[in-house]
């Protein structure tokens, strides 16, 4: 259907400039869909791929909540899936590490990581800054076969006899290192290590397109000050990704040598199963400042492209301007380079220098300011709109809560101090959920509802998005909001079970309800992919800018054709966010609309602005047609 | 029964289906559909609110039903300082929770769509901006000052007069040496390290041979007490959770923590009201199968009770003679003295201390 629909627009419309159409629908069936250069193409693939992956990793934790809910159930029922991994109806303390792991790596990196920007810094950069595609469509489409590659590997690892990587998503060795120390460092290990190399040339080929992209495609008119926020939190993930994905690769490759050459970057003076290991003089907290030197700015890797999206979205549904785009701009800048030298706060325990933790614990909580700026701007945003409760904005407005809880929380971690007694307990694990998993995941959600009608040209059902908002947020609370509490009273993460230490006995019921909310939040996600996979060939037919937003997407034809725009590419004579302008008879004035056509709503300095007149372009004219 | 399942799943997923293609149905021919905003919205603006009334009443009610369990009995000095900065700093949170909780969720009930009003074009205020940028920027400068302030007094040097223990963090236990009575602790060799030196003490260095190993952690109350930690296999991590204590124990690189302990386990147990009270040492650094278990016993008796316990411990040497083997020969007789008569030899050793300034 798609095709002919194209087909029908093209004809209708062969005056126009060409040579991009000619893309269209000429390949067949593998360069159109599986080996396509097309962005929108990949960012779908991007899309579903991380959905599997987050089925994955939802479904991992529900297992090992199992475990910590209900320490004493007999697990013979999950035999089907997990095999020997359940023995005697219980299940191996071995591989629910395994499963701690793998919920893990897979939610930072395969979900937040590749799922959210992957699919929406594709799909929306050519779109939003009015481009034919990215830089290099193959680069891009390398992209993702290395990203199926990496998941191909990091998914197998699952089902090897030691099975997969178990030290924890930080993989800090010497555990990581010694097939000794447990059996998911050995086969395990070496698959997560070169699934992740693979993951980085991914992600790296990725972040140039996007940079590139941004930098030299922007349409006539689109300037950097007209940037919709969501370009910006593009880019800037994409440049914090380029600088530091490479510290990752570098970890990894020395811990390859480690584990494999005989080389001692990060083992020292080790004495294991009885035997003198020969290693001498290196050092394990050196991988950690490798580690986290990504693992900090790889936060604001998955949560920037979520507030990107939430601007917009937010914006679009307070028929309101952003409050403070100049600021957001700024917020985001600082957060992107301020991201660079918080990493330590991770490690104030490892043994580091004291003075190091002061001056990480300094720089850590100065990230706060741009981020509560953040969030302020985001409610005066509401403040006086004229709110439209479409999914998406439920999922923004949601992200903001969770990105407020979550951050709070951040500001007592930050705190050297107080870390001494926080480090690695459940107060940690409440906090990066809420701050960055949930807050991203919300940031998906808000995204995919609300460019699902240009990604498809059909809408969700908007009925049982709400059911899915309510609970997943309300789930989110009651899965996360109680782990504060068991974190104040000390219990560990990554504990197996809690019954061995008379201190980490209480809130066994906490225990058991966190674990029932999780399922039942985790059921609610079902829901939602019905409800997507149904739209897509089901759902109620889209118009062309079914949200009335400004940005330049909604300009294209319902299904655009690989090339974006059947004519020329659309001028931009204005900012993105010109909703509700006083005079304006509309609530809002896309982008493409030149200052000279609305006299009656420029501001003194747009009236000055004004010799920039362009023709209007008629493509969006062209398109209402091609759709009645 | 998997069939019984996959049906009940497909029968489910059918009646969604039924359910979503009715409803949009309803919609198309009602005109909703075509309706900017209907009842969803005005009910979604409602539910916001209540959420925020609701879940205010939820976080309240547990958290102080969950209160008891909080932050267990601070037992060490700097514990009762860093309890304190944990409640200011959430107190402040708290407050910026509330606040912007409450804008958050009552803005999408007042400001809902409605066909007449038109949202206000509000797209800066630098003041208001400057206002919120200065303001979480100096209340965080004093968090951060005092929350300095509390990390350099922490991690200071350990006072002279401190209790020298030794943890070391192995698959899947703690082992616990103590200096004895020199108190000094031997060197260490990983390369020593056999089924009963376990600790892989040194015997080349003298100050070894006094070193004992105990089953639980024995500390004085009221005394600092100075923890070296180290790991023998992997990455392991000291939790003390009544004492504040957290350090990491890295092989290969020794790291430390000092701390005064505040309270014996007699006094926590009356204190409590729990005669079976105790303390605990456990591992917070993922190390493998065993890390859930990795529990060790801490007693803190009073300074006095303390010094006798001390007396009466045995050291590694008097209890594994054969180890006199590894004492390099110049220093075997020192060696066995000291396994027969401890004390004897520290008076020996304190006299040539005494001649050896004499004649300075």
């Amino acid at each position: 259907m798609e095709a002919t629909e194209s087909k029908i627009l093209d004809h209708g419309h062969a005056h126009h400039d060409e040579h991009h159409d000619e893309h269209d629908h000429h390949g067949n069936f593998w360069t159109n869909y599986i080996f396509s250069q097309d962005h929108k193409v990949i960012a779908k693939q991007f899309l579903i791929t991380g959905l599997m992956w987050a089925f994955l990793g939802g479904g991992l934790s529900i297992i090992f909540r199992l475990q910590l809910g209900f320490p004493n159930m007999d697990m013979s029922f999950l035999k089907p899936i997990l095999g020997g991994w359940i023995e005697e109806g219980k299940l191996n303390p071995e591989f629910y590490l395994a499963m701690v792991t793998m919920h893990g790596t897979i939610m930072v990196f395969f979900v937040l990581t590749a799922g959210l920007s992957g699919t929406f810094s594709n799909f929306l950069i050519p779109l939003q800054i009015g481009a034919r595609d990215m830089a290099s469509g193959f680069l891009n489409m390398l992209s993702y076969w290395f990203f199926f590659v990496s998941s191909v590997l990091m998914f197998t690892s699952l089902f090897i006899e030691t099975g997969p990587a178990s030290g924890g998503w930080v993989i800090y060795p010497p555990l990581s290192a010694l097939p000794q120390a447990m059996p998911g460092s050995g086969l395990g290990m070496t698959l997560w290590l070169s699934s992740m190399a693979i993951f980085i040339i991914s992600s790296l080929l990725g972040s140039i397109n996007y940079i590139t992209t941004v930098i030299n495609m922007r349409t006539k008119g689109m300037t950097f000050s007209r940037l919709p926020l969501s370009i910006w939190a593009f880019l800037v993930t994409a440049i914090i990704g380029v600088l530091s994905f490479p510290v990752l690769f570098s970890a990894a490759l020395l811990l390859i040598f480690d584990r494999s050459f005989g080389t001692s970057f990060f083992l020292s003076e080790i004495y294991i199963n009885g035997e003198a290991l020969p290693n001498m003089g290196g050092s394990p907290i050196l991988f950690q400042h490798l580690f986290w030197f990504l693992g900090h700015p790889e936060v604001y890797i998955v949560l920037l492209p979520a507030l990107g999206i939430t601007s917009e979205v937010i914006a679009v549904n307070s028929r309101k301007p952003i409050f403070g785009y100049k600021a957001m701009i700024g917020s985001i800048l600082f957060i992107g380079l301020i991201s660079f030298i918080v990493w330590a706060h991770h490690m104030f325990v490892t043994g580091m220098n004291p003075f190091l933790g002061s001056i990480f614990m300094f720089l850590t909580l100065i990230i706060a300011v741009p981020s509560a700026v953040k969030a302020f701007n985001y409610i005066a945003t509401l403040w006086r709109g004229n709110l439209i409760f479409t999914t998406g904005m439920m999922f923004s407005i949601g992200l903001v809560s969770l990105f407020i809880s979550g951050g709070l929380t951040g500001i007592v971690l930050g705190n050297a101090a107080i870390d001494i007694q926080l480090h690695d307990t459940y107060f940690v694990v409440a906090h990066f959920h809420l701050v960055m998993g949930s807050a991203s995941f919300f940031g998906m959600m808000a995204g995919v509802y609300h460019w699902f009608p240009k990604m498809f040209g059909r809408m969700m059902n908007d009925k049982m998005g709400y059911v899915h908002f309510w609970m997943t947020f309300i789930g989110v609370y009651l899965v996360f909001f109680p782990m504060h509490y068991t974190g104040i009273a000390g219990f560990p993460r990554r504990y197996y079970s809690f019954t061995s230490f008379d201190a980490f006995k209480t809130f066994t019921d906490l225990n058991m309800f966190i674990s029932v909310a999780a399922m039942i939040t985790f059921s609610a996600q079902l829901l939602f992919a019905f409800n997507f996979f149904y739209s897509i060939f089901r759902g109620r037919r889209a118009t062309l800018n079914p949200w009335k937003a400004n940005t330049l997407e909604w300009t294209t034809p319902l299904h655009p054709s690989h090339g974006n725009w059947v004519g020329e590419i659309p001028t931009v004579y204005r900012w993105p966010y010109d909703y509700s302008k006083p005079g304006a008879p509309d609530d809002f004035i896309p982008q493409t609309v030149p200052y000279a056509h609305t006299p009656e709503s420029n501001l003194p300095h747009e009236a000055d602005d004004i010799e920039e007149v362009g023709e209007i372009p008629d493509v969006i004219e062209i398109n209402e047609k091609s759709v009645s | 029964m998997t069939l019984l399942i996959i049906t009940s799943v497909v029968l489910v997923i059918i009646i969604i289906g039924l359910i979503v293609r009715a409803q949009s149905l309803i919609d198309i021919v009602t005109g909703s559909a075509q309706k900017r905003a209907g009842f969803s919205n005005s009910f979604n603006a409602l539910m916001f609110p209540a959420f925020l009334v609701f879940g205010f009443g939820a976080a309240i009610w547990t958290a102080i039903h969950a209160s008891q369990y909080f932050l267990p009995e601070a037992a060490s000095e700097h514990g009762i300082i860093t309890d304190k900065l944990f409640w200011i700093t959430m107190a402040v949170i708290g407050v910026v929770f509330f606040a912007t909780h409450v804008l958050l969720f009552t803005f999408p009930f007042t400001y809902q769509y409605k066909e007449n009003r038109k949202a206000y074009y509000y797209p800066d205020n630098h003041k208001l901006e400057l206002i919120w940028t200065l303001i979480p920027a100096v209340v965080l400068s004093i968090l951060v000052f005092t929350g300095l302030k509390a990390w350099t007094d922490i991690t200071t040097t350990a006072p002279s007069n401190s209790t020298v223990v030794e943890l070391v963090g192995k698959q899947f236990n703690w082992i616990v040496r103590y200096p004895g009575i020199d108190s000094k602790l031997g060197k260490h060799n990983y390369r020593k390290i056999d089924a009963t030196n376990d600790a892989g003490i040194d015997f080349a260095d003298r100050n070894g041979f006094d070193d004992f190993i105990s089953n639980e952690v024995h500390l004085p109350k009221g005394v600092p007490v100075h923890l070296r930690i180290r790991a023998r296999d992997v990455l392991h991590s000291v939790f003390m959770p009544h004492f504040r204590v957290k350090m990491d124990a890295v092989p290969g690189m020794p790291t430390q923590f000092w701390f005064t302990p505040t309270k014996s386990t007699e006094d926590m147990r009356t204190e409590l009201g729990n005669p079976d009270f105790n303390f605990e040492l456990a591992c917070t650094e993922v190390c493998g199968r065993g890390h859930f278990g990795m529990r060790k016993l801490i007693i803190v008796h009073e300074p006095e009770d303390f010094q006798k316990w001390l007396r009466e411990q045995e050291s590694f040497l008097a209890k594994n003679p054969d180890y006199l083997k590894s004492v390099p020969e110049g220093l075997k007789k020192l060696a066995a003295l000291q396994i027969k008569n401890p004390q004897a030899v520290k008076q020996v050793e304190e006299g040539e201390v005494v001649k050896t300034q004499a004649s300075l």
